[in-house]
């Protein structure tokens, strides 16, 4: 019994919150500014407890497995809540039904969290499904915008579909094999047959959509433009990151056998996906459909990493998505303080934003060079590690790829850090007074970024996890 | 000696630049951060010639190092050489004298110097260091700064030239990135730059990895044709920022293509070089004539550096000993060369608010200190006796004639020929600007350079004169390891 609760005590915690908010919906209300703080401080505990009583092992036969590296990637995606809660306080507090947005949001990240200990295809799929669902509806929360509501159809529907493939896959699966449990698929896969392989092509498929790889990609930008920020921040850094983490889990875990087969899918998806996002990115106006691109850019990177299949492409992909976090939550706390005070989204309207919110400018400046992985910030490192572990199957071309890729991308972050510091407009964002919870937001992501590249424990940490 | 310093003292300067409060205290701790990295540059210089003098036969002196990615073999680790030691001095020189000329900026102050030792920081980590990693690391964080120096302080079409530089200065860092992660597999896991120098590197990955590395350098020294930033991204920048990017940006490269890709990688170096020779000759004509046909002093300047820097790529590529550290000589006598021109650029500009060579004229006769400096560093350009431009393509060509067959000959004398062509746009940009009437009833009462100014270009003038009267002790500097890289080769056939 204690080490059922070692071992999901950060589930546990997630699940106390829910009950506490659903406690608090039906009985007397709380306002929004008392309720608030309260989210911030459990997630902030939950996060600080899951650095204690780390312990490996199992628990309903298999169902259920927790590792050192899994605690590890489930504080990531709670830290990025955290900051999410920090960074888009202006927007939550306004909203009416803040207790039922962090139900969702909370369930979502439940889900995330089983998904990634799950030991079990029949455990997973359910997982994904939690951590599916209610971001639809997240997705749909701004009630007054049609696009909210467009946004969430189409999240819905992709995901339905893509689910429907992904189950399909693991029918086949179970045909071919005859097991759903990890470690006994890892032992049944062959590599010999051919059904397997189409199996994993399917199932693959339902995992790419998650994770809006090209040509799966097509419902991002909408859902990304139509849903509010916090939406959109949790979508594309924690939904992103955890499919990543099971990914890496299946590929390299349970797919193991068929390595050749999807080392050559991972390098084409990763190029077609660098390809498109960034070439989609640079005609964007709109600066959540721009993010929604980039984000599109870097899962191609991602890729990339994850295609050498040893060590040093867990650890790259955890590391990069470590940084990608702190990047793009930046990123997105800028566009959300300014679309919360002014509703401006376009990238046009940020001219001139430098003369008037010059912290502002320089958070998103930061943000941006770390994505397009620029030095001294933390995504140079990131991206180069995730090219050094891309580059130890020897393919030149492929590295060739990817590095130009780096330049294109850099060609649309630095559109905006142009409009930023020499954009001319004669009616700029006027000066914004930013709250501090919103600013300690802030500070966290900016020193995750300046500091994270050079506390060279942190990569060490990640590979010691990966053993 | 600690070689760190010369890493944390731009770093601490930037931070409290950031911190400071107003403009004046800017600009104060901007100097005194960058006359403490003169003055320890020198102390290098000094350390570096004492080891030298007792005989220490160490490849690199002062060597330090410590793991940064202990699981990827990667780690900081620095040390010297003659060269290194020279490029130090040189970026020093150029980073006061680019504080000096910036004295009176008004945009944004703060955030110019701030850039300025970014910028600073990358160039004198780049020269130092002897991992890869890191070297690429600090290359790479000298580029960002040059976008937003020429972005927010630039002229004319800034914003195009700055994309222009950061694409096509990135484009040049990706393709030395695949070269460098080549190296890093090819080498079973090392960035060290020593320890990859002792592994045998089949001749088959050289063939691949040396055009990436030394095009991808070669974008950053204007390597014809990759040379196109250069005249747009000198001509928008501001004074300091040009004065940079063609004295030290452009020196990154060069260094570059011969501390790595031909040090590295000699069997590719002498199987490429045919290629280097032709294109860098090229470059040397084409930046020659291509300077007669400019009317804007800043773009004779520009074009003119292209064709200068052209004598570090062929140097490199001729493969001898003595061509190999005259390349190494042109890179600092050009560096405090145009260093100074785009000096005197900003000053006249300031003046006179127009950078036309046509309507200047007789400004000797009001800006007698600012003109004065101008003769000086054109007929350094045109490669006057006494001055370092002379002792530098001097070098090169007696270095390049020392291969005795035709193509060699052929390219030395086509390089040699820019030098009447350079003579030719010198001396006619700066009668036009200086001699004659004064052309502008307004330039008659301008006023000739402050203290400031006279200051930065007294010091660019100074090197400039020292290493043309006496050019043995760079040449004691930069042979030995001049000659370690050729001994590489030489053990080829």
């Amino acid at each position: 019994m204690v080490e059922f609760f070692i071992l999901m005590k950060n589930e546990l915690v997630v699940i106390a919150i829910i009950f506490f908010l659903l406690f608090v919906k039906i009985g007397k209300s709380i306002s929004n500014d008392r309720l608030l703080p309260i989210i911030q401080l459990t997630l902030l505990l939950n996060f600080v407890f899951s650095i204690f009583f780390n312990k490996e092992g199992d628990i309903s036969g298999n169902m259920f497995q927790n590792t050192p590296l899994f605690v590890f990637e489930k504080s990531i995606l709670n830290l990025a809540v955290y900051i999410i809660s920090l960074l888009c306080s202006g927007w939550l507090r306004k909203t009416q039904n803040l207790a039922e947005f962090f139900i969702l949001l909370l369930s979502a990240l439940l889900g995330m969290f089983l998904m990634i200990s799950s030991g079990n295809l029949l455990m997973f799929y359910l997982s994904l499904e939690l951590a599916t669902i209610p971001v639809a509806a997240m997705a749909n929360f701004d009630l007054e915008r049609r696009r909210s509501s467009e946004g969430a159809m189409k999240l819905i529907l992709s995901s339905a579909f893509s689910s429907g493939i992904l189950l399909f896959g693991i029918s086949l699966i179970y045909g071919a094999s005859g097991s759903i449990g990890f470690t006994e698929l890892s032992q049944r896969i062959s590599g010999a047959s051919s059904l397997e392989i189409l199996a994993f092509v399917f199932f693959f498929t339902g995992l790419a959509f998650k994770l809006s790889i090209v040509p799966f990609h097509l419902w991002t930008a909408d859902v990304y433009e139509g849903s509010p920020i916090a939406t959109t921040s949790f979508l594309s850094v924690v939904s992103k990151g955890a499919v990543a983490f099971i990914m890496l889990t299946i590929l390299y875990k349970v797919f193991h056998p068929l390595q050749e087969v999807w080392y050559n899918m991972l390098v084409a998806l990763s190029v077609i996906t660098m390809i498109i996002g960034n070439l989609f990115a640079i005609r964007q106006q709109n600066i959540k459909r721009f993010l929604a691109f980039s984000s599109i850019a870097q899962v191609g990177f991602i890729l990339a990493g994850m295609s050498s299949g040893d060590k040093a492409g867990i650890t790259a992909t955890v590391y990069f998505i470590l940084i990608y976090l702190f990047s793009n939550l930046a990123a997105f706390g800028v566009a959300d303080v300014i679309a919360n005070r002014c509703g401006k989204e376009n990238i046009d309207d940020y001219k001139g934003l430098y003369g008037t919110n010059t912290f502002l400018s320089w958070m998103l400046t930061l943000a941006l060079f770390s994505l397009a992985g620029i030095p001294p910030t933390a995504g140079f490192f990131g991206k180069l590690f995730l090219i050094t572990a891309a580059a130890s199957k020897g393919s030149y071309w492929f590295i060739t790829v990817a590095a130009l890729n780096m330049v294109i991308s850099l060609y649309y972050y630095l559109r905006i850090v142009g409009a930023i510091f020499m954009g001319k407009n004669e009616n700029p964002i006027a000066k914004i007074k930013i709250s501090s919870p919103v600013m300690f937001g802030f500070l966290l992501c900016g020193a995750g970024i300046i500091f994270t590249g050079f506390i060279n424990w942190i990569y060490d940490y990640i590979l010691s996890l990966t053993l | 000696m600690n070689l760190f310093l010369l890493i944390e003292i731009p770093l601490l300067t930037a931070v409290l630049v950031l911190l400071c409060r107003n403009k004046d205290q800017v600009k104060w701790v901007s100097l005194a951060g960058s006359v403490a990295q003169l003055v320890l540059s020198f102390i290098l210089l000094f350390a570096f010639r004492q080891e030298s003098a007792i005989g220490n036969k160490a490849q690199m002196f002062f060597e330090q190092s410590f793991s940064l990615f202990a699981a990827l073999n990667i780690n900081f680790h620095v040390g010297v050489d003659g060269i290194s030691v020279a490029m130090t001095l040189l970026t020093s020189f150029v980073l006061l004298s680019g504080v000096l000329v910036s004295w009176n900026i008004d945009k944004m102050t703060k955030e110019f110097y701030f850039l300025l030792f970014l910028l600073a920081l990358g160039a004198y980590g780049f020269f130092i260091s002897l991992d890869l990693f890191v070297l690429f690391f600090f290359l790479e964080v000298s580029v960002i700064p040059k976008y937003l120096l020429i972005a927010i302080w630039g002229s004319g079409k800034k914003e195009y030239a700055a994309n222009k530089l950061a694409l096509m200065l990135m484009g040049g860092s990706a393709l030395i990135l695949v070269g460098i992660l080549g190296l890093y597999f090819v080498s079973d896991h090392s960035f060290d730059l020593l320890t990859i120098s002792k592994i045998k590197i089949g001749i088959d990955s050289q063939r691949i990895i040396f055009p990436l590395l030394f095009v991808g350098f070669g974008v950053f020294t204007a390597l014809f044709p990759f040379h196109t930033w250069v005249p747009d991204g000198h001509s928008s920048a501001p004074t300091a920022g040009s004065m940079f990017l063609a004295g030290i940006s452009m020196k990154l490269g060069g260094y570059g293509c011969l501390r790595v890709a031909t040090y590295l990688l000699p069997e590719g170096a002498k199987e490429y070089s045919t290629f280097i020779i032709v294109l860098s000759a090229i470059g040397i004509l084409y930046g020659a004539f291509a300077t007669m046909m400019q009317k804007d002093l800043k773009y004779i300047n520009a074009y003119s550096s292209v064709s200068h820097v052209g004598f570090t790529l062929l140097g490199i590529g001729m493969l001898t000993t003595t061509a190999i550290t005259g390349s190494m000589m042109q890179m600092v006598s050009h560096g405090l060369m145009t260093a100074l021109f785009f000096a005197v650029i900003g000053m006249i500009y300031d003046r006179t608010h127009t950078r036309m060579v046509n309507e200047m004229g007789g400004l000797m006769k009001v800006l007698p200190f600012i003109t004065t400096a101008l003769f000086i560093v054109g007929l350094c350009s045109l490669g006057l006796p006494g001055l370092s431009g002379f002792v530098a393509e001097m070098t090169v060509f007696v270095g390049s004639w020392q291969h005795d067959d035709m193509f060699h000959r052929v390219a030395t004398v086509m390089a040699t020929m820019s030098i009447v062509v350079t003579a030719v746009y010198i001396l006619r940009a700066i009668a036009a600007t200086v001699m004659g009437p004064i052309k502008n009833e307004n330039f008659s009462h301008l006023k000739d350079a402050t203290w400031n100014e006279r200051i930065a270009a007294i010091i660019l003038i100074a090197g400039i004169v020292a290493i043309g009267i006496a050019p043995g002790w760079l040449n004691d500097l930069l042979s030995p390891g001049a000659e370690i890289i050729m001994n590489r080769i030489g053990a080829i056939q």
